[in-house]
Parts: C-alpha cells; structure tokens; sequence
C-alpha cells in the first residue's frame, strides 16, 4: 500500500508556555494514514497538553500543526478553533470523561453529526423535505454508529446513567460521528478493568480497519499499548525523548529510566 | 426514623421555640400601670404551630432523602418510572381532552369575564411568551440572563417611537420589535461569548441597568422618565374598536402568539440547532471539540431569546398605550427567570404552567396581598429543596429510526 506512508498530521517543534512553564517542548511527532500511535509518558510529561494544542483547545506558542487531507491541500491548522480542527477530520476523546450528561446517548452521537449537517435556523423552523433527510440521516448514523460500539440498548437513557467503560465507548462513538480522518483518544482505558480494556483494545483495531480511521492515543495502560500500536512516542518533562516501534521502545534505556527513575535496572 | 423520633424532636423544636418567643409573645409589660402581663395562650399556639410544622419538614425532608436513596441505589427502575407529569404529555388518549378543554376556556375566556379579568389574562400571556423566550438563553442554551427585561424594553420602545413619532403600524412595528430585540441580543452578545455562569449573570445583569438608565436619561429619543404616552392599540384592517373590544382583541392575539411561540420552540428544540444549544450547557469544551461553531450557537441562542421579548414588547406597549422606564426593571427580569427555573429549564408546558401560576395567584389572592413577597420567597425556597427540577423536568426526547419512522411518515 503506497499510501500507507502518506502522513496525515505533522507536527513539527511543537512548543506550549504556560507563563514561564514550558509544558511541552519542541516536540515533533506524525501519524501516518492506516496507523495507530502512541504517546505515552509519566504523568505531567505535557501529553494531554500537547493533545489540547493539537485540537485547537490551546493555542501552541510556537511550532506548526499540519493537516494532509486526502485528496485536499495541507492545512496548517495552528490556533484554529476547536470545531474547525474537528471539521478538518481530527476529533477527540478526553481523559476526564466530558459527555453531555442530561441528553441521551443518542443525541450525544447526533452532536458529533452536527458540523458535517447545515440545516440553519430557518429550515430548522420550516422544517422542509432537505431538513427532515438530513435530520433522518443524522438519527441513522448515529444508531449506527451506536451498534459498532455496542450501545444500542442504551439509546435513549441519559448519558449520566451509563456505566463507566459504557461511558468511555459512547465518547469514541460521539468522535466518530464527526466523520474523522483521525482519532485522538486521550487515555481511553483509564479506569477501566481487564475486561474492559480489551474489548476497547479490539475496538480501536476494529476502528481503524474497518473504517479507515488513524489513530494517536494517550495510554498508561502498558499492555494496551504494546499491543496494538504500530509506532510509540514517548515524553517526559515537556520534552520527546523517545520514538519508535513498541520492541525497540520497549527496550530503550531512557525510557525504562523515565519510567522507573534513575537506577532503573536494579527495579 | 419512626414515628415516636419525629414526634420527638418536633417537641423539642416547638419547647426551644416556645423559650425563644418568650419575651416577645408572652410577656407585655404595661408600661402606664407598671404592671407586667402574661400571655400563656399566645404561647400555646407557637408551641402548637412549630410542633406540627416540624414534624411535617421532618417528615418531607424524610421522604426526599428515601426518594435519592431509592434513584441511586436502583438507577433503571428510577428512570423507567415516568412521572405524572411527562405521562400527562406522552400519552395521547391523556392530553388530547386536556388541550380540547384548555383550548376551549381560552377562546371563551373574554365572553365570560370582564374586561378586567382579559386584561390580566393579556398580561399573564405576555409573561408565557417571555418565559417561552428566556428558556431558549436560560433553559435550553444554559445562558443566565439577568438582564432579559431590555429586549422588552427594546421591543416596546421599538413600537412606541415608530408609532408616536412616524406613525407607523402596529402589524409594520410587531416583526420590526422582534429583529431589534434580536439585533440587540446579538450585539450584547458579542462582548460575553467568553463569559460563563456567574460573570455572565453579572453582565447581563448590568446590561439590564444600562438599559433602563438609558431609557430615563436620553430624553430626545425616549423622552425620559416621562415616558411616551399615546400609544396606538392594534388595529384591525381599519376596525374601530372600543377599549373592551381592543383588549379583547389583543388577548387573542396574544393567544394565537403565545401558540406560535410553542409551535416555534418545539421546533427548535427537537432540532440539529436546538441540540448544539443544550450540548453547549452540557459541557462547553465538548461541545466545541465536537464541531459546534460557539460563537454562533451562543448568538443564536440570544438572538432568539431576546426576539420573542421584543416581540411581546410591542405588544405590551400597544395594550398599555403608555409606557416610561419604570416598567422595565430588574423585578421583571427576576419573574421572568423565576418563571423558567420554577417551570423547568427547558420544558415548555412547566414554563407555560409557571407564567400563568406565578402572574393570576397574585391577582386572585389580593386578600392576602401583603403576605406575596413572603409567600413568593417560601414557595422558591421549597421547590429548591424539594424539586430542584422544576415542576416538568427535562423531558427525554427518543428518535425513531428506521423501519419505524418510515411507517410514520406514511401513516
């Protein structure tokens, strides 16, 4: 697969100061279509912010963000608004879990849909034969995409009354509605048991091959990682200070170092 | 608790109240005669009175906490049992007859009661339309707004200068109040969109001053304190009405409006638009991160609600034919709110239910006029406790799909 190579998000020397804080440090990472990366680092190594500076949620102080849509023109994508990074293809996940709480599971999906409808205030009223199709189409979608997650029987319930891991896939499945070209999954295994954690490992694989999604994902969970990523970045201190496939990260010294403090070896 | 515990500490309640009320209601010391009175039976009542008002709280709070117990403890049986209220709604065979009769005393309504009653009545709709209003920015898009009185003053002033001074018409006037109030919610709302819950309460609630001191200071254009006066009623098509039959003819009218309110409401409500509005209470950064434009969907939401308060503002100007700045204070600001959180933020039948409650009580409980403000405050504090919901909570909303909906379309 020639376009196996093609990479779809470029970040280069990506750099976020919190006042004097440098929360991360010129780091440079790309995720290429077809695969699922990794960043994994101790906790503060700066990931999440790196993710929110990615989605647009923080504006990064320096480096570029570079989006390669298939079939379009690289945009560079630095202090766009988040629901423009979405438009672009990029949506998220977030590590606390941020559901609309009191709408449905339904409806949380049909949110996802909303920057890919253009049904405006005026067809909303006179609800023509355009707006009912789309409206209709939204509601399909959004069953449908509540049956690959397994969430059909929860439909109409308040997202709030959803049990925990049930809560983390309507999540994917509410980022999945924006029809992304990649899907940034901060953390989707915390808190969740054994069990849990893989049948989300089986449904991230599912994700991307069957629907032809990327995927970049913040992870502590070690054996999560390991065992579907195909490429793992790792940070500490703002800073990247490794990058590579899992056997060769696995391996790292510095890593293992990061991880386990200094002496590491004797652990 | 058993029964013998409330008993119990509701006595000691009423004992300690009883010493506590002591001087004040017992002892009346004559001053003249320099003598000292005992009032023992004054006593007895306080004792009485707390000892059965406790025990009822105790009993109530009692019930509340078994109420939460039970949701939590069984989260899908709480959620299955539907509450009478929505069961009022949903089920055809219920609410069918229920709209038939309320239809019908509406439509009679001013061929039984006098002209004074109509008028209430007109006011009481006034107060739907706002409150149909103000759920849009408070209920669906969680926007607090403090200062929603100024569209209607907007909407009224609109009507009054364009009557007073250009003659204009009052069916000219009607969507012209409308898109200034719109026009103002936007241009409001373009300085807050960063602001969220307290702050927002807080600017808006300037903005509702500003208004007002607008109104009384800039006397060239809305002629001060004095206010404007002469006002045209509605016409319609040329019709020469009486006093009597021009409130009559405004109540209909704003009975067709409110209608229209709720059918637009609905409609928004069920909508790709009305969700990016509740999603954006739900969770701001969520909301955004999903693709919903916020600039946009928070304008919107204020547009919208500040359309509806322009709306009825012209037709609040038309039936009082009079109108100066004291009208437009924050205490209708407070009603109107008071309207939307007591109804159930988001719902339309509470909201509808809460303005005719809040605005005929008060006019048909005159005798007790002076106990309103402290009758007002207690049944606030008791729906907080006890229904914090409102009276109609958020109703869930399901979709069909499918082969479902299909057969819908046809049948």
């Amino acid at each position: 697969m020639a376009d196996q190579a093609r990479k779809l998000l470029e970040v280069q020397e990506l750099t976020m100061d919190f006042g004097g804080l440098r929360a991360v440090d010129s780091v440079t990472l790309d995720v290429r279509v077809g695969e699922i990366v990794a960043l994994i680092g101790p906790n503060g190594a700066g990931k999440t912010t790196f993710f929110n500076c990615v989605t647009g949620i923080y504006k990064p102080t320096r480096g570029q963000i570079l989006v390669h849509p298939l079939n379009q023109k690289t945009q560079k994508i630095n202090g766009f608004k988040p629901n423009r990074v979405t438009a672009m293809g990029m949506a998220r996940t977030f590590q606390n879990i941020r559901l609309f709480q009191n709408m449905t599971v339904l409806e949380n999906v049909m949110i996802g849909r909303h920057c890919r409808t253009t049904t405006n205030i005026i067809g909303v009223i006179l609800r023509g034969k355009k707006a009912r199709q789309q409206e209709q189409e939204t509601i399909e979608k959004s069953y449908a995409l509540l049956e690959k997650v397994g969430l059909v029987g929860f439909a109409n319930e308040f997202a709030k009354n959803l049990p925990y891991g049930a809560q983390r896939r309507l999540e994917i499945a509410r980022a999945m509605a924006t029809d992304p070209i990649l899907l940034l999954l901060d953390e989707p295994a915390a808190g969740m048991n054994p069990h849990e954690t893989r049948a989300l490992d089986e449904l991230i694989v599912r994700i991307k091959d069957t629907e032809n999604i990327s995927i970049l994902l913040i992870e502590h969970d070690m054996k999560l990682v390991m065992n579907i990523s195909d490429r793992i970045y790792v940070m500490e201190y703002g800073k990247k200070i490794a990058h590579g496939t899992p056997q060769e990260i696995r391996n790292n010294p510095k890593v293992i170092e990061a991880y386990l403090g200094e002496g590491g070896d004797d652990a | 608790m058993s029964m013998i515990s409330y008993l119990k500490s509701s006595l000691i309640a009423a004992v300690w109240f009883v010493f506590l009320t002591l001087p004040l209601m017992a002892v009346k010391v004559n001053t003249l005669k320099g003598t000292v009175e005992w009032r023992w039976l004054n006593l007895l009542w306080v004792g009485m009175a707390t000892f059965i008002l406790s025990a009822v709280w105790r009993w109530a709070m009692e019930r509340r906490q078994m109420g939460s117990a039970d949701a939590a403890s069984d989260e899908t049986e709480a959620t299955r049992k539907v509450g009478l209220g929505q069961r009022l709604l949903e089920d055809p065979k219920l609410n069918r007859p229920i709209i038939g009769v309320v239809v019908v005393i509406a439509l009679l309504m001013p061929w039984v009661s006098e002209m004074y009653q109509v008028t209430i009545w007109v006011f009481a709709l006034i107060y739907v339309v706002l409150g149909l209003g103000l759920n849009i920015t408070v209920g669906l898009a969680g926007l607090l707004d403090l200062g929603y009185v100024a569209f209607f003053g907007v909407g009224a002033y609109t009507y009054a200068i364009l009557n007073t001074r250009f003659g204009l018409d009052f069916w000219v006037c009607l969507p012209i109040g409308g898109l200034t109030g719109a026009l103002v919610g936007v241009l409001l709302g373009f300085p807050i969109l960063r602001l969220r819950g307290d702050y927002l309460a807080i600017v808006t609630l300037g903005f509702g001053s500003i208004a007002k001191i607008v109104y009384e200071n800039w006397e060239e254009v809305f002629n001060g304190a004095k206010g404007i006066e002469k006002i045209s009623r509605p016409g319609f098509f040329g019709v020469q009405m009486d006093i009597d039959a021009a409130t009559t003819f405004t109540y209909y009218l704003m009975l067709a409006l409110v209608v229209f309110t709720i059918f637009i409401t609905n409609r928004l409500k069920d909508s790709r638009i009305g969700r990016a509005w509740m999603a954006l209470r739900e969770d701001e950064i969520a909301c955004v991160a999903m693709g919903v434009d916020m600039a946009r969907t928070k304008l919107s939401a204020y547009a919208l609600g500040a359309f509806w308060a322009g709306l009825v503002g012209v037709i609040f100007a038309s039936q009082t034919t009079y109108i100066n700045p004291a009208s437009f204070d924050f205490m209708l600001s407070a009603i109107v709110l008071s309207i939307v959180v007591l109804g159930g933020m988001g719902s339309i039948v509470g909201v509808v239910i809460a303005a005719l409650v809040l605005n005929l009580l008060p006019e048909y409980l005159r005798a007790f006029e002076d106990y309103r403000m402290l009758v007002f405050g207690a049944v606030m504090v008791l729906m907080m406790l006890f229904r914090p919901q409102g009276l109609i909570s958020n109703v869930r909303k399901t979709y069909a799909h499918r082969k479902v909906e299909a057969e819908d379309v046809h049948g």
